[in-house]
Order: C-alpha cells, then sequence, then structure tokens
C-alpha cells in the first residue's frame, strides 16, 4: 500500500461533474461519483485517496476551481 | 475675466472643453464638425491640461471609448455630424442605460442617409425621442451663437455629472462653421484623480479595500430590476423637466402670433420678428434652449395669450409635434421650413406667417 | 497517515483564488472560460495588482466575467472592449488594463476595434477566448468556426466557398507593429494550463513596460456548441482546433 502524500477537498455543491479532472490525475485518483449533488451532477471525488500524491493537476484544469489541494510536508 | 476671440462655433466649443477641465476627447472626422478635433490637436492640451486627444477609427469606436473613460469617472466628449451620429447611436444608449456622463456634439447637416453637408435641423426626432434602442432621454441643448457653443460645453459637462447621463448639444451647420467674438471663460482645472474617487464614488478607477468592485454596464438579465432601472432613469429625466428647463422668450409679452424656432433657425426668426413688429404684427419668438426637457409649460401658458403658433425649423417639421403636444389643440399650430440643407430667410417664415397662420 | 493529517492549512498546496466572487460561474460543466478566468484572477492576486486593475467584459458567454471577477470592471458594447479599454488606459495609465472577448466579439462585430488597438499599441492586454462558435446565443457558426464544422447555422458543415474561411485574427495582428506579445494556448490539461498561467504573467509584467499591446489566444471549447461531452469537446479541440490554430507564441519580445 503506497504512503498517503496528499488530499483534495472538493467543494461538491459547486461542482458541475465535467470530467476534465480525471484525464488530469497522473494517479488516478479522482473520479465522477456515482452520487449526484444537489444540482444533479456526479461530482469529482477521490475514489483511491491512497494515491494521491498533492499534485494539484486536477485543480489546475477545474473551469470552476472547487478542488482544493493539500500535500504533505515532507521534513525528514 | 474672460478672454473675447473670434472664432467658429466648432473651435469654441473645442476651446471651451479644455477651458471646462475635460479629460478626454475622442472623435473621429466629418464635416461639418472636423474642426473640433483639428482645433484639439492644434492646441495640444495633452500638453497643457494633461487632456486626451484621440482620433479614433470609427464614430463607433470614439463613443465606445467615451464610454470606457466615462466608466472611469472622466470628464469625456465627443462630436460629430449626422450620420456618424447614428453610428454613435448605440454607444449613448449603452452610456444612457450605464449612466455615464458624455457631451456630445451633433453638428447637423441634412439628411436622411449621407445627405447634404450643409446646415439642418433634421435630427431633432434622433436627439429628443431616443434615437438609441430602449427606453432613455439624453438632456439636449440647442446652441444659437457661437458664445453658447462655448458656454454650453461647460453647462453640458454640469449637467451630464449632476445627472449622470449623456449630454447632447444640438448644433447645425451654420452653428458650427460661422465666425463670432466668444467670451470665453476662465479656465477650471481638470480633477485629480482622488477627487474623481470622492465625486464619483461608481466609477472604476481600481477596486480598493474599503469598497465594492464597481460595474459599469448597462445589463440586467432580471426583467424586474431592470424595470425598476428604466423606472430610476425615467425619475431622473422628470427631475431634468423640473429643474434643468431652459428657454428664452423674445418678444413674448405683448405678442399676438408666436414662432417657436431653436438653434439657427431661432437666430433667423428674431429677424423676422423686428420686420414683423415693423409692419405692426405683435409676434414674439420663444426659443427652447432645452430641447429635451422641452419648454412645455412655458407653450401650453403662451397658447393662452397667443392666436397661433409657428414652429419653424431647418426640417420637414419635427419639433411641430411637441409644440402640438404643449399647445395640446387649443389654438392652430403649423410648421415652417427648408430642409436638405436649404435655409430659409427671415421674409420667407413672415411670408409663411401670414399665409398659415394669420391668414389661415 | 490518515486523510485528516493531510488536510492541514499548513499542508495547504493548491485553493481558489480569493479574487473569485461568491457567485458560482455561469459557464457550462468543462468550458475553458472558467479556467482562463481562474488563472487570470490568480496573477492578478499574486502581483497584487486588485487595486489597479480595471477589466473589460464583452458580449458572449463571457459577458457576465463581471460577476465573477472581483476587481472594477465595464461591461462593453458587442465587440467594443478594445475601445473602453484604450481610453480606460490613456486616461489611468497607472492602472492595469485587460479585455476578455470570445471570437465572436473580437474576430467579427468588433474586428476593427481589435485590429486598430493593437496597430495604434494601445498598452493593454486583450485576452482572446477562441472556441470556433457562437456559444451564448446557441451555437451559431463564428468567424473561427473550422472548415466544414457543424454549427446552427452552417448545418451541413462551414462550406468556405460560401461562408468564407476562419479568420486567424490572431496571426494577423502580430504582423502590427503594436502589438508587443502575441501567443496561443490552451487549458484542456494540466501543463497547457500552467503554461497559459506564464503567458498571463509575461503580459502583465510587460504592461507595466509600456511597450504596446499583449493578445493572449486561449483555443478552448465548447462542449454545449459542439454537442459533444466535456472531455470528448477537449478531445476533439486538440485533434481539430490545434491543427488550424497551432499553440504556441507568435510574436516575443526582443529583450
Amino acid at each position: 500500500m503506497a504512503k498517503v502524500k496528499g488530499a483534495i477537498v472538493v467543494e461538491v455543491e459547486r461542482c458541475k461533474g465535467c470530467g476534465v479532472c480525471e484525464p488530469a490525475c497522473p494517479q488516478d485518483v479522482i473520479k465522477l461519483a456515482k452520487e449526484v449533488n444537489g444540482k444533479g451532477y456526479n461530482y469529482a471525488y477521490m475514489q483511491n485517496p491512497e494515491e494521491c500524491t498533492g499534485c494539484a493537476n486536477c485543480a489546475m484544469v477545474c473551469p470552476d476551481a472547487v478542488i482544493t489541494v493539500y500535500r504533505e510536508k515532507v521534513s525528514q | 475675466m474672460g478672454e473675447l476671440r473670434l472664432m467658429k462655433g466648432n473651435e469654441a466649443i473645442a476651446e471651451a472643453a479644455v477651458r471646462a477641465g475635460c479629460d478626454g476627447y475622442f472623435g473621429y472626422p466629418i464635416t461639418p464638425q472636423s474642426e473640433v478635433l483639428e482645433y484639439l490637436m492644434s492646441v495640444k492640451p495633452y500638453e497643457t491640461t494633461g487632456m486626451v486627444v484621440l482620433q479614433a477609427e470609427s464614430e463607433v469606436s470614439a463613443i465606445n471609448m467615451c464610454y470606457g473613460g466615462a466608466g472611469c469617472g472622466k470628464m469625456v466628449m465627443t462630436s460629430s455630424s449626422s450620420p456618424g451620429i447614428s453610428l454613435k447611436m448605440e454607444g449613448i444608449s449603452y452610456m444612457a442605460g450605464a449612466e455615464l456622463p458624455l457631451l456630445i456634439l451633433n453638428v447637423v447637416r441634412g439628411g436622411p442617409g449621407l445627405g447634404t453637408i450643409q446646415p439642418s435641423q433634421c435630427d431633432y426626432f434622433q436627439a429628443t425621442k431616443g434615437g438609441g434602442h430602449g427606453d432613455y432621454r439624453l438632456y439636449v441643448l440647442a446652441p444659437a451663437s457661437v458664445q453658447e457653443m462655448a458656454d454650453f460645453a461647460k453647462l453640458g459637462f454640469e449637467m451630464a455629472y449632476k445627472y449622470r447621463t449623456p449630454v447632447m448639444i444640438l448644433s447645425d451647420g451654420i452653428i458650427g462653421q460661422m465666425m463670432e467674438k466668444v467670451d470665453l471663460f476662465d479656465p477650471i482645472p481638470r480633477r485629480t484623480n482622488e477627487e474623481i474617487i470622492k465625486t464619483c464614488p461608481w466609477a472604476t478607477t481600481g477596486k480598493t479595500a474599503n469598497r465594492e468592485r464597481n460595474i459599469i454596464t448597462s445589463l440586467d438579465l432580471d426583467s424586474a430590476k431592470q424595470e425598476k432601472h428604466v423606472f430610476d432613469l425615467d425619475a431622473k429625466y422628470k427631475r431634468m423637466q423640473a429643474e434643468d428647463t431652459r428657454f428664452e422668450r423674445i418678444m413674448c409679452d405683448d405678442a399676438e402670433y408666436l414662432l417657436v424656432a431653436y438653434g439657427s433657425s431661432a437666430r433667423i426668426c428674431q429677424k423676422t420678428v423686428d420686420v414683423a413688429r415693423a409692419e405692426g404684427i405683435k409676434l414674439g419668438l420663444l426659443r427652447p434652449i432645452t430641447l429635451f426637457p422641452f419648454p412645455t409649460d412655458e407653450i401650453s401658458k403662451l397658447a393662452g395669450q397667443v392666436k397661433g403658433m409657428l414652429s419653424v425649423e431647418m426640417s420637414l417639421g419635427q419639433m411641430v409635434e411637441d409644440v402640438r403636444l404643449a399647445v395640446n389643440g387649443k389654438i392652430p399650430v403649423e410648421h415652417y421650413g427648408r430642409t436638405g440643407g436649404m435655409i430659409h430667410t427671415p421674409a420667407e417664415v413672415l411670408a409663411a406667417l401670414k399665409s398659415i397662420i394669420i391668414g389661415g | 497517515m490518515e486523510m485528516k493529517d493531510i488536510i492541514k492549512p499548513e499542508n495547504l498546496v493548491f485553493k481558489k483564488t480569493s479574487l473569485f466572487t461568491e457567485k458560482p460561474l455561469s459557464y457550462c460543466p468543462g468550458c475553458g472560460h472558467g479556467t482562463v478566468h481562474r488563472l487570470i484572477l490568480e496573477t492578478i492576486e499574486e502581483m497584487g495588482l486588485q487595486a489597479e486593475t480595471i477589466g473589460v467584459a464583452p458580449v458572449g458567454c463571457s459577458v457576465l466575467a463581471y460577476e465573477f471577477m472581483d476587481i472594477d470592471m465595464q461591461q462593453a458594447a458587442h465587440g467594443r472592449a478594445p475601445a473602453l479599454a484604450t481610453a480606460i488606459k490613456r486616461l489611468h495609465p497607472e492602472k492595469f488594463v485587460f479585455t476578455y472577448q470570445g471570437d465572436g466579439d473580437l474576430a467579427a462585430i468588433g474586428t476593427a476595434e481589435t485590429i486598430h488597438a493593437c496597430n495604434r499599441g494601445e498598452n493593454i492586454i486583450i485576452f482572446f477566448v477562441n472556441n470556433g462558435i457562437y456559444g451564448m446565443t446557441g451555437g451559431q457558426m463564428a468567424p473561427t468556426t473550422l472548415p466544414g464544422m457543424k454549427t446552427s447555422t452552417s448545418p451541413f458543415g462551414r462550406d468556405t466557398e460560401i461562408m468564407g474561411n476562419p479568420l486567424k485574427i490572431t496571426e494577423l495582428v502580430a504582423h502590427l507593429p503594436g502589438t508587443y506579445y502575441v501567443t496561443r494556448n490552451a487549458v484542456h490539461t494540466p501543463a497547457a494550463a500552467r503554461k497559459a498561467k506564464k503567458a498571463i504573467q509575461k503580459a502583465f509584467e510587460y504592461q507595466k513596460l509600456n511597450k504596446g499591446l499583449c493578445f493572449l489566444e486561449f483555443v478552448s471549447n465548447c462542449n454545449s456548441g459542439w454537442k459533444l461531452p466535456p472531455v470528448k469537446s477537449n478531445e476533439w479541440m486538440v485533434e481539430n482546433m490545434f491543427p488550424y490554430y497551432p499553440l504556441g507564441d507568435i510574436k516575443v519580445p526582443s529583450l
């Protein structure tokens, strides 16, 4: 199991489920949920959170700026 | 403490704009008003007051430059003649909608279409009834002398800022081209950016931490809000009517007949009044100085005094409709005038008065 | 390590720029407009230019750009944004002034304003988002619609014999002495978006130099107008738009 290094927080109600983030993710982490948000969109979420490196590629292409990205600071 | 000069009307208004503290002029050449831009380029106000003068690629661009400048709270002006004013109408409508101050000069020539380059008053409808799209009005000033071309530049800017609205000076090729002596008012310094931020808190001067962002737009997709906006504009136009209707009464006190004329035609009619009075006809002249707001109340009052009115315009008769509305059927109201660049003489006006009104 | 150990302020590496207003973007899902908006606003925030910037919104899908950008903005008549920006910059030379326009606005009805602002060398930035279609009015043919491309007013595809050719206005303005920096980017991948942001940063830096107009095209998608899902529309853009509108710098300052 890969060590968790990054994480994203999706502002679910503002996500339009366009899916542009999916091909942008090098780790295959971000996917569209089967569930929908209040507007009826299949919102983005971390399907494989343990693979996230916090590279922010998803946020870089998100047209609605709904993704916040965190990355563990490696101090050792 | 003015300065007396012999100037063309077009030059006088250009000089007056500089003296009024205008920040920017954006224009495009067209006869018979090109002297405005030529004069400004020759006196180089950008080296003295810092006023920007720019020849745009079209009238359309010039009016939209005015939109941009006015949106920043800057005192801006443009000028053109009839066909060019038609092109500016889109921008004028947007500026009326966005409530932007503007001084726009129309040195009217005969139309329709390319028409002629000779003087006319055939753009009255366009100036006073809209011209562009939407429920809006312009504050319209009609100068009858080179002196008024200068004075109305200052007054026009005052009105433009008082009401946050485009103001049109509806002149014509006679006033624009003729030379008269003009007493120029003393220069007023341009407002500083700090003064603009203070006096125009709505302007796009850069969003600082102490205020919300400023948006200049004429768009509101919410119809209820748009309706309220139009009602607010209308309230402003009603306030103009109450506070800033301007006219001149010439020999009206004992008049039995009345000429109604503005601008160049009023100058001609003044002579007609003299000639008529020498013949024993008690003729007066009511000169609307603002065409919008129109001196409806004054004309309505005079309708109770005189036997008939003749609206004398260098057109097929446009203002006559407003005169009739003011008179409301109480007495006969007719029109006389030449058009297509032809100019009526005082004698022609008197003959028309005799045949249409007195003898009619 | 748990998620909650990662999601803490000191680990934050990316968040939405504070220069977006609270208003949700009105663009269709996957539309490049939102990304271009974000890159511009991030740049303004990072350079500390909020109080120094005045933007001009066009007519088109981005007509309401001013609702999303927390900066002073003016909304122009269709095609006239460069005229507004010309006067704003000349009357406020100390400010940073940009227009944000689509292809119909900039390359059809506003062609004269675009070319003359470029030719005068107005010291402004023009952000030009080209998706080859009139999106807001429902997918009509634009000046940049590709040959053979179907739109509601070219339902059998753009026939260049009848409808003329797509206008490469970016190449055209690059020829004018008044333009200082002319470049074409996209925002469909992380790498492209990062490159686009660098171009935006350069444009704002260049505006300090007073050397002329910076013209930044973004080839973008219109999944509603093109009738494709968002990801597919980006693929279609790569396959069809990029060959006609190749990405890269067209004119770079000779420093």
